[in-house]
């Protein structure tokens, strides 16, 4: 039977799903696996317990969000779960403050400068001083608010010349 | 505490309103999709349709949920987004409106994701948790879209006599369908006044500092066009649902 002490056995099985737009990033470097559960079930005769994992989306229109959830689940199935559920919610709404160190580590390797700052309302990139990720000059200017994906933006180096993507604070 | 309009037709209502709002412009921004000035523009177009779809997702799927949970219907958001008639759409006109060029198409954004976040700010502390929550989420979003929109306004009115003509001749054209943004409809009277009064002044507050830096006017012309949120559209929704809806009437149930 897998008890409640097993949550840790999930939340390191969960480490292995990636963001498929940006492989580098887990489900859980991004932050939004916001719970990891097992409930008892209510049926009279037994002392199983139902694994709910609850993950937040990183913005409304994100494609990656049913990949990541049929993710989640096929991993859950190699490893040999077959009662769980995988809810989604939307409070409180996902911020870049719940990306983790490491996450922001993991972002700066694979070329994408990770945020910088905290999530708050106003924020204007242009007025920002985003490291580039392929030298560290701070000599960095914006391009365009959006970018390739939904978390993006585009900024280009002005010392080494590069263009490269900014994980924008939401 | 759970308010008294949460299953009522009144507040299905008004998600289909604030769904098809979103779906519609986000339909409208899809059509600059390869054919921006520049390639960051088109992908900051195509980025704010992308947003636009997720929150219409959101409303389209609550407001399935309290319809099946109130009557025998098995709605879902497709059902919603593509097997409703235009007399069942509820967005305003101003959403509708065909792009024309890109000053018409930034003018029409900015007056839009100025209302959509000034309206969002309000809703996401309304008592329907899951409204709030949607708003909440969208406003964070809208943000971005309201910058970015109004930095186009202020470059293209204070840019060149060329842009700034095309900036004049945008607000003569689409100004008389913003009086529908606060032409309040039956089903809104989840919104209290204070807030609907709250809305419109932050809204036009906006409108005119944005326009002043733009070096733009705000027209003096009371004529007003409405009908939208009532579902008396202009005919430039029917050809916009004839190739948004073809595949699922063509091919009902259909998926890739
Ligand atoms: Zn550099």
């Amino acid at each position: 039977m897998k008890t409640v002490s097993s949550e840790k056995a999930i939340w390191h099985l969960l480490e292995s799903v990636s963001d498929p737009e940006i492989p580098v990033l887990s489900v859980i470097d991004l932050g939004i696996i916001r719970s990891v559960l097992f409930v008892r079930e209510n049926n009279h005769d037994s002392s199983d317990h139902q694994l709910v994992i609850t993950i937040t989306p990183t913005y409304t229109g994100c494609p990656a969000m049913d990949m990541i959830s049929k993710q989640i689940s096929s991993k859950l199935e190699e490893a040999g779960y077959q009662n769980f559920e995988i809810k989604q919610t939307l409070k409180p709404a996902w911020t870049t403050d719940w990306m983790t160190e490491t996450g922001k580590e993991k972002l700066r390797s694979y070329g994408i400068a990770a945020p910088v700052g905290k999530s708050f309302n106003n924020y204007d990139l242009s007025k920002l001083k985003i490291p580039c990720p392929q030298c560290g000059s701070e000599n960095t200017s914006m391009i365009s608010e959006f970018g390739s994906t939904s978390c993006k933006a585009l900024f280009k180096c002005l010392n080494c010349k590069e263009p490269f993507d900014y994980f924008k604070c939401h | 505490m759970k308010i008294k309009a949460k299953n009522d037709s009144a507040f299905i209502q008004y998600l289909l309103h604030l769904g098809d709002n979103a779906l519609i412009m986000s339909h409208r921004n899809s059509e600059w999709c390869g054919h921006g000035p520049a390639l960051e523009q088109d992908i900051a177009l195509t980025n704010i349709a992308l947003d636009q779809i997720g929150q219409a997702r959101n409303f389209y799927q609550y407001a399935a949920v309290l319809i099946n949970e109130s009557s025998n219907e098995k709605q879902t958001e497709d059902s919603l987004a593509y097997l409703r008639d235009a007399w069942d759409f509820k967005n305003c006109l101003l959403v509708e409106l065909p792009n024309g060029d890109w000053g018409q198409t930034i003018l029409k954004q900015f007056l839009i994701s100025a209302y959509q976040y000034y309206l969002y700010l309000e809703l996401q502390n309304i008592q329907d948790e899951q409204l709030a929550a949607i708003a909440a989420k969208s406003v964070k979003e809208l943000n971005y879209h309201l910058r970015w929109s109004a930095d186009w306004v202020m470059r293209l009115g204070d840019g060149t006599s060329e842009s700034k003509k095309r900036m004049t001749d945008a607000i003569d054209a689409v100004w008389s369908y913003t009086y529908e943004l606060f032409e309040v409809a039956e089903y809104e009277n989840i919104l209290s006044v204070e807030m609907q009064c709250k809305i419109r002044e932050a809204w036009i507050e906006k409108i005119k500092t944005v326009f002043g830096k733009a070096t733009l006017a705000i027209p003096n012309s009371q004529w007003k066009q409405r009908g939208g949120k009532l579902g008396v559209h202009t005919e430039h929704l029917g050809y916009i649902l004839a190739e948004m809806q073809f595949l699922q009437r063509a091919y009902p149930g259909s998926e890739w």
